[in-house]
């Protein structure tokens, strides 16, 4: 569950959501924290993730509790009690699963979204979400001003099952790439994974043997399901009935069929034909597959053994597959497949010990591995890589193995839970749009070959977090002089800013300058900096150096305006 | 100074081969390619001649954009990139992209194997140009180039219609091809949000009518054809194989059910099994309602609804028939029309709009004796009733949609001259829009308000307040990019130094006191005037405006008069000679 007290969520603006398995506590925080801002996902991640907790609180609410302990959360209590209870953090905010009611409410405050769709969020960023070849309707965001950029890698697949491939290209100049989600068993090939998953189904069914397969109801099950067309003809299991129990067994086998768009393209051209694009239709046509919404009613009439049953929860700890352990736990020609890595299958099993019935721990897990990881870091070349602490050392198991940790330059930052990390880089440029009559009236000057400047004086507006620069406000007219004026309308607003000045005065030709413009009597004396330039008529006195000039005079308005303007035409304007 | 530039190809004031050519910050793009199917010679299709006059179509064009799979607004796009030669990419949705070709070949077989049509398309011309497309998703943005954006919206009218914006930098253009504003049987309401754009390209089809409560229309149709069959006559529903078809069965058939009734309805076949199979897998196209039960329930199975053989037109007794295509001017349809339409018995309603130059057009216009092929007469004596359920806008959806989007100014097409004119009053009336209206290859000129550049604005120039205000810089324009930053860092990164310039006056002033009460004096005043700005008194016995420095001085000729020796650079020109003047004028007598 996530840590709330770290932040206060009701001032959380923007929840992206990268794929269903990541969406399972969304009920919490949309329900009871006083968020009120936006969640954004895909049509996929919503209705398959909505299948996910509808399955959960189904299992949950089929075995109601008459009270719930709650004493043993007294931490002296908790650390009496024996692994992994005692083990266990943050046990007070330990919350009971949330109702259907509040999935509803909740899944009805995301706004739906498409791979490749730019949102703009209140005008000062853009998030994106990309193809992240993980799951149907899974996402990378993309989260990026007009010169920032931030990418969030999280549960990606570069391997062909059946969601769209993952979108590389788009990721490429990002400052920061946050990576998480990677593949919880490094070492596991997934390919020689169902290999195994059917082989040893195979034998299993053959001795006359059951297979228990805990799953999730959507998911990897897809392709355990097109491999199983593809193999059980030629392994002559086509007799052998496979079940998929689950609330919502039906509801996933339907949707999947719908997704077309969000599919690899070999199946989105099964539905020009039109095609189903899993093969699974044809296996439920063929009375191959039959799905249940739950042991009870008519799959008790149907029940034939040997047979094949997919059904969850991966945990074991609740769900139909409880029943089916305890049912076959005690025969040795049965065999239990692990398939989902969430779980460790031996945590799982232990309530169930002694087991007679044979288990094969075949995780699938198709998320990226480390060798993946740094095809993928070389390919899109982010400035830098942030990751759970956890990624930039070797698994505490396996602590030889230095290929099973994320290798990049510069090194990966780091963040552990309930820790703030601030992303090494700063906002420095904003669009800013140039309405045309400010833009007609800049006078650009060429300072080197192939740059100009042009020095700008306009009016900031800022909307929604866009600017716009538009020519200043005219002077304004003297006011006809009814009413007696006031000093004070006079003084002038120092916010008229004049330009900075750059270059050097000659002083010969400024001499022959003054000269030309009626000044007599000029005296030139040399200094260790520069010159002073003497107008002994006008007791009038400019200090010529390199980077500065310093004209003292009586207060004669109108001279010192002549002289400022010799001045100025030696100089550059900024 | 871009401009966008507007040249219907094909519909203008005119419905049928749909094909606009849109010029915008210099990318061409073509929205829709499509053809009349009242024509059966060269103006049958788009006037491509307007383009390729200046060369390629594949060098002109930069993308072309197809709205939805109906033929006037994709039936001319074989003969376009095959025959007329196009490469470049074409843009629509999946299942546009999945059905249109379907109606493509169907089309051919028509044209070609019935009527014997010689220079049209063939079938693999239709496939090598339906390698061309590009499918792309409702929302996503595609980026054509680097310029050049794309985004498709949802727009109701047939599975898989979309509305398209088309942006490049500031400018944008958004076309809507054929939408409806109402959610339908199947279908959902069209929706834009509000992108603002330059230009707003909407269909007019429906341009004068409000159409009464959808309800209404239903019960009607069904009343109409309940009659009919009580009477024992037969009655020929023309459709398009997709789209409304599936609307009108599923209405028959819950009446069908709810009323227990027996009378044969019969869907002519091919495309039919197969255009329902498309709108199940294309569930998230159609409406909410379908969406939310077609797990337990696909709406397009139909129970009573079977498939049509042709010695079926002659049975006797009642029936209902739907068959294609739907505005009677070949194929199937037309076979029954003439097997049906001798007997007053008999009814045929016409579900959509008919172009000019069809059967069907002829007896919506109240025509009765009908000059067919070989100069045989056909006389119609069946009844012909016009069902409007063709999902177009109607005028009231047009404004909400307008209203939706806020454009900036809207352009009709794809409507009747007569009609474009009322409701071209009426939006400019109520929504008080600039209004375009085109016919065919005229083109209006779009001015709109452009913005000649972006600039980045870095450190220091960042507002922090949300009021505009004034903000001074250094624009540096490098190649074609342009930063904006302030005039120290410019000079910075372009290694040049700041030259100071500074200006020092000294003001005369009669005061016999010392320096010190001199400069205390002039802080006072200076306070009191300046209540908006910094003025200070420092230890050093001077005084401060903002940057400006004030410094008192006993000349020593003179013990009556103090000279203040004020001194200013120039960028704080402005404040330090209001100064010296102020000064100038003396300071006001003390009190003591």
């Amino acid at each position: 569950m996530c840590k709330t007290e770290l932040i206060d969520l009701s001032t959380v603006d923007v929840i992206l959501i990268s794929n269903y398995h990541c969406m399972m506590a969304l009920p919490y925080i949309t329900e009871h924290t006083g968020f009120t801002g936006t969640v954004y996902a895909t049509e996929p991640t919503v209705q398959i993730g909505r299948l996910l907790m509808e399955e959960l609180v189904n299992f949950i609410e089929r075995v109601p509790k008459a009270q719930s302990a709650s004493l043993w959360k007294n931490k002296d209590i908790q650390r009496l009690l024996p692994s992994p209870l005692k083990d266990a953090v943050e046990v007070s905010t330990w919350r009971r699963c949330y109702t259907m009611q509040e999935v509803n409410s909740a899944l009805s405050k995301i706004q739906l979204v498409g791979y490749s769709q730019k949102i703009e969020l209140f005008g000062a960023v853009q998030v994106t979400p990309l193809s992240s070849g993980y799951a149907l309707g899974s996402s990378n965001w993309i989260i990026q001003s007009h010169y920032e950029k931030v990418s969030y890698v999280s549960g990606s697949s570069l391997l062909t099952t059946h969601p769209q491939p993952m979108d590389q290209a788009s990721l490429k100049n990002s400052d920061v790439l946050v990576l998480t989600g990677l593949t919880q068993i490094p070492t596991a090939n997934p390919d020689g994974m169902v290999g195994e998953f059917c082989s040893n189904l195979a034998l299993t069914v053959r001795n006359g043997g059951n297979v228990l397969v805990p799953c999730y109801p959507s998911g990897v099950i897809y392709d355990l399901l097109e491999c199983l067309y593809q193999y059980i003809d030629s392994a002559g299991l086509s007799s052998v009935p496979l079940y998929f129990i689950s609330p919502v067994a039906n509801s996933s086998l339907e949707f999947s069929q719908i997704f077309a768009e969000w599919l690899c393209h070999n199946k989105q051209s099964k539905v020009y034909l039109p095609e189903p694009p899993f093969p699974h239709a044809e296996l439920i046509q063929t009375n191959k597959l039959k799905h249940y919404p739950s042991i009870h009613g008519d799959f008790s009439n149907d029940f034939r053994q040997p047979c094949v049953v997919f059904t969850g929860h991966p945990s074991l700890r609740f769900g139909d597959v409880v029943h089916f352990m305890e049912l076959w736990g005690k025969s040795s020609l049965n065999t239990v497949i692990f398939t989902e890595p969430d779980f460790s299958y031996l945590e799982a099993l232990a309530p169930y010990q002694p087991l007679a019935m044979k288990c094969i721990y075949c995780p699938i897990d198709t998320r990226l591995n480390f060798i993946q990881v740094s095809k993928l870091l070389k390919e899109v070349q982010p400035l830098h890589v942030v990751c759970p602490e956890q990624y930039t050392q070797p698994p505490p198991a396996q602590s030889h193995r230095m290929d099973l940790m994320i290798d990049c330059q510069p090194p990966a930052m780091s963040y552990r839970r309930a820790e703030v990390l601030a992303l090494p880089f700063k906002r420095r440029y904003e669009k800013i749009e140039i309405m045309p009559e400010l833009a007609d009236s800049l006078v650009p000057m060429e300072i080197k070959p192939g740059i100009s400047l042009a020095t700008v004086s306009a009016v900031l507006h800022t909307k929604d977090n866009k600017h716009l620069l538009q020519p200043p406000p005219r002077p304004a007219q003297p006011t006809s002089g009814k009413k007696r004026k006031r000093v004070s309308d006079d003084v002038p607003d120092c916010k008229v800013l004049k330009p900075l000045l750059s270059g050097s005065i000659p002083v010969e030709q400024f001499v022959q300058t003054l000269e030309k413009h009626g000044f007599s009597d000029i005296k030139v004396e040399d200094t260790a900096k520069g010159h002073i330039v003497l107008l002994q008529e006008a007791e009038t006195l400019i200090q010529i150096e390199e980077d500065s000039t310093h004209i003292i005079c009586d207060n004669d308005e109108m001279l010192r305006v002549r002289l400022r303007d010799l001045v100025l035409k030696f100089l550059q304007k900024f | 100074m871009p401009e966008i530039r507007v040249t219907p190809l094909g519909a203008g004031q005119d419905v049928g081969r749909s094909c606009i050519l849109v010029s915008i910050a210099g990318k061409n793009v073509m929205l829709d390619c499509g053809m009349h199917m009242g024509f059966n010679d060269d103006r049958r299709f788009p006037d491509f001649s307007y383009i390729t006059q200046n060369g390629r179509l594949t060098d002109f064009l930069d993308c072309v954009i197809i709205s939805h799979f109906h033929l006037d607004h994709c039936g001319a796009l074989p003969y376009f990139s095959e025959m007329v030669g196009y490469d470049g990419p074409i843009y629509m949705t999946h299942p546009t992209q999945a059905i249109c070709p379907i109606l493509l070949e169907d089309y051919r077989k028509i044209a070609v194997d019935k009527k014997g049509e010689a220079n049209f398309f063939t079938s693999q011309m239709i496939k090598d140009c339906m390698k061309k497309v590009v499918a792309v998703h409702l929302h996503q943005t595609v980026q054509v180039d680097d310029e050049l954006e794309i985004k498709a919206y949802y727009a109701g009218h047939v599975l898989g219609a979309a509305m398209f914006q088309i942006k490049v930098g500031s400018e944008s253009v958004v076309y809507t091809g054929d939408y409806n504003m109402t959610p339908d049987r199947h279908l959902g309401a069209a929706w834009i949000d509000k992108c603002r754009p330059n230009l707003l390209i909407t269909e007019s089809t429906y341009a004068t009518t409000i159409r009464d409560s959808k309800r209404c229309r239903e019960r009607d149709f069904l009343k109409k054809v309940h009659e009919t069959v009580e009477r024992g006559g037969k009655v020929l529903i023309p459709v398009f194989a997709l789209g409304r078809a599936q609307e009108l069965c599923i209405l028959l058939e819950t009446f069908w059910e709810r009323m227990n009734l027996k009378v044969p309805i019969y869907f002519s076949t091919g495309l039919t099994e197969k255009a329902n199979h498309y709108y199940k897998l294309f569930i998230p196209w159609t409406n909410q309602k379908i969406r939310k039960t077609f797990v337990q329930r696909n709406m397009f199975e139909f129970k009573h609804i079977k498939a049509f053989d042709r010695a079926f037109a002659d049975n006797p007794g009642p029936m209902v028939v739907f068959a294609t295509p739907g505005m009677l001017h070949a194929g199937q349809s037309l076979q029954i029309f003439r097997k049906w339409a001798g007997n007053e018995k008999n009814m045929v309603i016409m579900p959509g709009y008919c172009v000019q130059g069809t059967v069907g057009h002829k007896i919506l216009s109240g025509q009765r004796k009908l000059e067919m092929e070989g100069r045989q007469v056909l006389e119609v004596k069946m009844q012909v009733e016009y069902m409007s359920f063709s999902a177009h806008a109607d005028a009231k959806g047009i404004m909400q949609l307008v209203g939706q989007a806020e454009p900036e100014s809207v352009l009709l097409v794809h409507g009747e001259a007569k009609k474009m004119e009322f409701l071209k009053q009426k939006i400019e009336q109520e929504l008080r829009r600039q209004l375009a209206w085109a016919a065919c290859t005229e083109t209006p000129q779009h001015p709109c308000r452009h913005l000649a550049g972006a600039a980045e604005a870095g450190d220091g120039l960042l507002p922090e307040a949300k009021k505009p205000r004034l903000l001074h810089g250094t624009l540096i324009m490098k190649d074609s990019n342009f930063r904006l930053v302030s005039s120290e860092q410019a000079l910075k990164e372009l290694g040049l130094a700041e030259h100071q310039l500074r200006f020092t006056c000294r003001v005369h002033l009669h005061d016999t006191r010392k320096e010190q009460e001199t400069a205390l004096r002039v802080y006072s005043h200076l306070k009191s005037i300046l209540k908006d700005h910094c003025v200070q008194h420092l230890p050093d016995g001077s005084v401060t405006v903002e940057s400006i420095l004030i410094q008192a001085a006993a000349p020593s000729e003179d013990p009556g008069t103090k000279v203040l020796l004020v001194s200013w650079t120039y960028q704080d020109e402005e404040l330090g000679s209001f100064l010296t003047s102020l000064l100038k004028k003396g300071l006001p007598q003390a009190l003591s």
